[in-house]
């Protein structure tokens, strides 16, 4: 018996060291950024592009670390305590929970980089299948019978939220600013929604691997690399003739960075996003670069869309939007009533 | 052993067509339940060829996945090995106030789902709560880091080692202890020594099913990882990840290597059943 208890000691022993003897030594500075779904790619890239550049000019090696996952949980999570040096999600929203939330971040935020803070902006668009089989053109085509609609879930993904708002841009003014007709369209949408996944690449992967719905509400970001890396034949990229102007954000979280000593670095890594180098693996990952001049020949240019930001007065800016919409008891609430 | 067998009526009295019927109802829900997810995880992982699969293995984050998972199972089982024959200990051989509770206590992450199991400890421990920023100050991060995980990993895999054992120990009964205690062997000479060698087996049940479960956790300890790649993610979480990244073979490949750490350890325990049978009946008899 007492061998048999001695062996498992060593056992647990064993595997422990070998656990051990393979971790990694951080000597060198590392960052945390929290993101949202759809950059992983590019955020990829850019760390790496990133990390080149800043050994270049300062002879100090730095690891970007990566975090993925819905706008708003990733939000939740660093409001829970996830020491994020820099946060870059999918809505100004969410950034400004984490501001009230944890007064890790000044309430000013949006005013420190250029174009408030969103080096790339991007839109929503379809991504329908081979073909459009339901001949689908524009919003009005989303609510015609047996359409079934993909979107995230507006609560957590901040993509769901750009969707539901560029649903609601095109039914103002279709109908006039009508309220009653916006709120009969948008519910209609979400019954037409058999799924919610928590973030847009959960719906990318229910559309595009599960097979499931007609249409997949997208970013134009994730639309473009769905249909990279699924084949070109399978999906085509509908592109409607009104949308939201998506403004994904950037921000530095002064109380972990300065904690972490890292806010020198975090700031140039938030910098870089506007210089050449930036903006062109912006672009080449489909977002619309904030500052187009910049971006190096190659990388090919988005389809014109008239576009309409969230601070235009039918939306009021992100803070009115949020409280109306999206807030608990707010309109996405009253409108959605799962498995009807 | 057939002789005094066959003084009875056969209690398959079924017709052979009936038995055949029921036979293939079984062994065809089998496959489909069991078998065909298991196939499809293997013929998905080599789709694109042996190279792909290989790959999925030669990056440093699922490296640091599979690192991770074994520390979080090398800490959690043997916390829940010592937990679990202490409590199924006093279960099982004493009278005390408040057993039942305690019993009720122990088989509640079995009813809780793990999401929740995971929420408690961020809501315990995260930066909105009274003991996180107590302990940030400190410098210990529990949440969104290793002891997170592992707390996380404790709490859902804390019913499978007591639970294996009380059932055992009480119907081996107290005789063995008491005749132990009576020619003068002490409290811990007579666990050591009486107690354990009786339960050793169900004891490595316990242990190998808390370890399978430990290392394929995913609900619990997606909640508390905060998902930065390869820091705090572990196999399950990095499946998802690569899922999510189109990256289904790699997805698949990790998944593979889950699938047979949980198929070494049924191995295991069928070997060990093979070898030992007569001496594990023998143990749970007495």
């Amino acid at each position: 018996m007492r061998n048999f208890i001695q062996g498992l000691g060593v056992l647990a022993l064993g595997v422990s060291l070998i656990a051990g003897a393979a971790a990694p030594a951080f000597a060198a500075t590392t960052l945390l950024n929290v993101s949202y779904d759809p950059t992983r790619e590019f955020y990829k890239e850019f760390n790496a592009a990133f990390a080149a550049d800043w050994k270049t000019k300062t002879g100090e090696t730095v690891t970007i670390q990566q975090s993925h996952g819905g706008s708003g949980a990733q939000a939740r999570s660093v409001i829970d305590g996830l020491d994020a040096d820099v946060v870059t999600l999918g809505v100004e929203s969410d950034i400004d929970a984490i501001a009230s939330k944890t007064k890790k971040i000044p309430a000013d935020w949006r005013k420190r980089l250029p174009n408030a803070s969103a080096p790339y902006t991007s839109t929503i668009v379809f991504l329908v299948r081979k073909g459009n089989p339901k001949g689908i053109k524009d919003w009005s085509d989303l609510v015609k019978d047996g359409v079934q609609i993909i979107t995230p879930n507006p609560k957590t993904s901040a993509g769901g939220r750009w969707n539901y708002l560029a649903a609601w841009l095109w039914a103002a003014k279709q109908y006039n600013n009508d309220d009653a007709r916006i709120k009969t369209y948008i519910g209609d949408i979400y019954k037409h929604s058999p799924v919610l996944d928590t973030g847009a690449r959960g719906s990318t992967v229910t559309f595009a691997q599960r097979q499931l719905g007609d249409v997949l509400l997208a970013w134009e970001n994730e639309a473009y690399l769905a249909k990279q890396e699924f084949g070109d034949g399978d999906f085509e990229i509908v592109v409607p003739k009104l949308s939201i102007l998506a403004e994904p954000p950037v921000s530095l979280v002064d109380g972990n960075a300065d904690a972490k000593g890292t806010r020198k670095v975090a700031e140039a890594y938030l910098n870089y996003l506007y210089s050449a180098e930036g903006q062109t693996l912006a672009a080449k990952w489909f977002y619309r670069p904030s500052k187009p001049e910049l971006v190096k020949a190659g990388a090919a240019a988005l389809p014109k869309v008239d576009l309409v930001s969230i601070d235009d007065p039918l939306f009021g800016g992100w803070k009115t939007a949020q409280a109306k919409h999206f807030d608990d008891g707010g309109v996405f609430d009253q409108l959605y009533k799962p498995g009807k | 052993m057939s002789k005094v067998a066959s003084r009875y009526r056969d209690p398959a009295s079924e017709t052979l067509s009936w038995r055949l019927i029921l036979i293939l109802l079984a062994v065809a829900f089998l496959g489909i339940v069991v078998v065909l997810p298991l196939v499809t995880v293997f013929y998905e992982a080599f789709r694109k060829g042996t190279g792909a699969f290989i790959a999925a293995f030669d990056e440093p984050d699922a490296i640091a996945a599979i690192r991770l998972t074994l520390t979080v199972a090398a800490i959690a089982v043997p916390l829940n090995l010592v937990f679990g024959v202490a409590a199924a200990w006093a279960i099982a051989k004493f009278e005390f106030r408040g057993k039942t509770f305690l019993v009720t206590l122990i088989d509640l992450p079995f009813s809780i789902s793990p999401v929740i199991s995971g929420l408690v400890y961020v809501l315990l421990f995260g930066a909105q709560s009274y003991l996180g920023p107590i302990l940030k100050s400190q410098g210990i991060q529990i949440i969104f880091a290793l002891p997170g995980m592992v707390l996380a990993t404790i709490f859902v895999t804390f019913p499978f080692i007591a639970r294996e054992l009380i059932p055992l120990m009480q119907e081996q009964g107290t005789g063995d202890e008491e005749a132990a205690l009576s020619l003068g062997a002490s409290g811990w000479q007579t666990f050591w020594y009486v107690t354990l060698p009786n339960v050793k087996w169900g004891l490595l049940y316990g242990v190998l099913l808390c370890n399978a479960r430990a290392m394929g956790e995913f609900g619990a300890v997606s909640v508390v990882s905060g998902h930065v790649r390869g820091l705090t993610e572990t196999m399950p979480l990095h499946i998802e990840i690569l899922y999510n990244e189109y990256n289904f073979a790699a997805a698949f490949a990790i998944a593979t290597l889950l699938a047979l750490l949980a198929l070494v350890t049924l191995a295991l325990k069928t070997v060990l059943e093979l070898r030992y049978g007569d001496e594990i009946a023998a143990g749970r008899k007495h």
